[in-house]
């Protein structure tokens, strides 16, 4: 029994000196390339929106304020479009924040989560996974909005 | 018309501290969305995203930051013309377009496609 333990607390200690090796061989992340891919790729989507927001105003005679809902609804559907057929996902995995910061990303992990629970069915599967991860975006996006703008209100108010 | 390059400069910006925020810190991708998402309702309420948005166009528009902006100026503007139930009300009045349209073609891409990988 003594001897048993003796021996666990010995492994014990190496897994621990294991990890802690592990640990410091782990590659750190490239922060340089990374910050530069993100910075090129978000840029470049900023890009994207800005053309369609152009065409909206010049073509379809939107007005500069008005033209943002059809510009964010496009920009969802072709990343919605890109996740479906794989490409979002690749674009991710080059990028890393690049893709995921703007509002492609948000529809990006609605639609992925909503394609990946599929099988489980259209109401428990896509319904309740759809905003796995898009969620706390919007929960605390709307909270914090709420407490400011009660505060501004209510400053207003007095 | 808004300029491409500073559209290009302030998307890329925004994008570039989200991957700051992931590599130099243990933030998970949900902790970084979120916290941006709140940077832009901060910004909004102490009125300094509108001029970021009248600089850089989409630049500042297509980040997930300017959702948190839209959030709290719906709110704002619908408690202006209502009162305080206003700030329920107005909460995606703005953001709606996003919201919307996320879910009826994240659905309809679920029903359509295959999983990949």
């Amino acid at each position: 029994m003594q001897q048993s333990t003796g021996e666990t607390r010995k492994q014990n200690e190496k897994r621990r000196q294991y990890q802690q090796m592990a640990m410091k061989m782990r590659p750190k992340p490239p922060v340089l390339i990374n910050s530069f891919k993100a910075f090129v790729v978000g840029g470049l989507i900023s890009v994207l929106g800005q053309a369609i927001q152009n065409i909206y105003i010049r073509f379809f005679d939107f007005s500069k304020e008005h033209a943002g809902n059809p510009t964010v609804a496009t920009l969802i559907f072709i990343s919605v479009l890109l996740t479906g057929l794989g490409v979002y996902d690749k674009i991710g995995q080059f990028a890393g924040a690049g893709s995921a910061v703007p509002v492609t990303g948000f529809a990006n992990s609605i639609a992925s989560a909503a394609i990946e629970h599929r099988s489980e069915g259209l109401v428990l599967g896509v319904g309740g996974n759809m905003f796995k991860l898009a969620g706390s975006v919007i929960v605390f996006g709307v909270v914090a909005a709420f407490i400011i703008a009660l505060i501004k209100t209510l400053i207003k108010m007095v | 018309m808004g300029s491409y390059w500073a559209a290009f400069l302030i998307g890329g910006l925004i994008s570039l501290i989200g991957q700051l925020l992931l590599d130099l810190t243990k933030m998970t991708p949900a902790h970084v969305m979120s916290t941006l998402v709140v940077s832009g309702a901060i910004l909004g309420g102490i009125g300094l995203y509108e001029p970021l948005i009248k600089f850089a166009g989409a630049g500042a528009t297509v980040p997930i930051t300017s959702f948190g902006n839209a959030i709290v100026h719906g709110a704002l503007s619908e408690a202006e013309r209502h009162g305080l139930i206003g700030i329920i009300t107005g909460i995606f009045e703005v953001t709606s377009a996003g919201i919307s349209a996320a879910i009826i073609f994240g659905f309809f891409a679920a029903v359509i496609f295959k999983p990949k990988g």
